[in-house]
């Protein structure tokens, strides 16, 4: 959902762009006092990676279109929300200036939409699942793919309200709203398959490193050894 | 499993999702450029002011084998993104325990 230069006026453009700005800055702060510690800030780094990874590899979704992940929900739950907002951040930004995929000049508005909007609604829809779900580490995985799932017409949509402000075409926004939806809740399959996958693998290998299972896991237990009498 | 083995897993499944898998990827528009098409304002898009970039559309130019080609823009992709979100996860954790002396 890379958008590129053109499709937004420039004001809207501007504007997003320093909403963007805003935002990553505060996550800087929030990244740094309650996200990131020593043991889970290699992780912030694999995940970027991973996104930029999984980003190249559109799939099919029919009818001639493609989708590919945009990893907000997945970020956020591997290595907290102010965290993927910079993860996702960084990615749109090598996309954006070395390979030309998305606009420079819209590159605030992809932060906003992508970075922003999908990554806090994904971990809000994640939280609330999480919460109705078992107190099972499984149930990470799970709530996160339904993070994933909502966050891909979400940002869709906030698209949609972006090109109200200030699309560079007389569009019916009805109409508009109703493809961007259709389009991206099947893209939203996909982005929750990968999501589950990429999770349950980290959740399985090192659940005390995932952000979204801190307090599910297993208390422990010091014991010390029976006295000998 | 290791902090350092997990990440090092996880870093070889990107570069191959990127080196390799991403040579297979659908080459049918997204659903931003497919609704766009469908609607008729997919003219209004501007050429990015990076498309001259060796690196432009996830090829490198002057490489004409596209499966050689697209694979090395991804391995750069992956480096590139991986230097600056770790320098910046440094940065971040440095100011921190500044701060917690």
């Amino acid at each position: 959902m890379h958008v590129p230069d053109g499709f937004l006026d420039a004001p809207t453009s501007v504007a997003t762009a320093v909403v963007a700005a805003g935002v990553v800055g505060a996550c800087l702060v929030r990244s740094t006092r309650h996200e990131l510690d020593d043991r889970s800030a290699p992780l912030a780094g694999l995940v970027a990676v991973f996104i930029f990874a999984a980003q190249m590899v559109n799939f099919p979704v029919g009818a001639g279109t493609s989708g590919h992940l945009i990893g907000a929900a997945l970020a956020a739950v591997l290595v907290g929300p102010a965290t993927a907002t910079l993860c996702l951040t960084v990615v749109l930004a090598v996309q954006a200036f070395l390979f030309a995929d998305g606009g420079v000049s819209a590159l605030g508005t992809n932060v906003l939409l992508m970075g922003v909007v999908a990554v806090w609604v994904g971990y809000g829809v994640f939280r609330v699942t999480l919460a109705l779900l078992p107190r099972r580490l499984s149930s990470v995985s799970i709530a996160a793919g339904v993070g994933a799932f909502v966050s891909v017409p979400t940002a869709a949509l906030a698209f949609v309200g972006l090109y109200a402000l200030g699309g560079a075409a007389p569009i019916p926004l009805a109409q508009l709203a109703a493809v961007m939806t259709g389009w991206h809740v099947v893209i939203g399959l996909g982005e929750a398959a990968i999501t589950v996958l990429a999770v349950s693998s980290v959740v399985a290998a090192r659940p005390d490193l995932v952000y979204g299972a801190r307090g599910r896991l297993p208390a422990l237990e010091l014991r010390t050894p029976e006295p000998v009498s | 499993m290791s902090t350092r083995r997990l990440v090092l897993l996880g870093l070889a499944v990107s570069a191959l999702v990127a080196g390799v898998l991403s040579f297979y990827a659908s080459a049918h528009p997204d659903g931003l450029s497919q609704v766009a098409e469908s609607l008729g304002f997919a003219g209004t898009a501007r050429d990015s002011v990076t498309s001259g970039s060796p690196l432009a559309g996830y090829a490198v130019s002057g490489v004409g084998d596209a499966r050689l080609s697209g694979g090395l823009a991804g391995l750069v992709g992956i480096a590139v993104t991986g230097a600056l979100m770790m320098g910046l996860v440094l940065v971040l954790r440095r100011r921190a325990s500044r701060r917690e002396r």
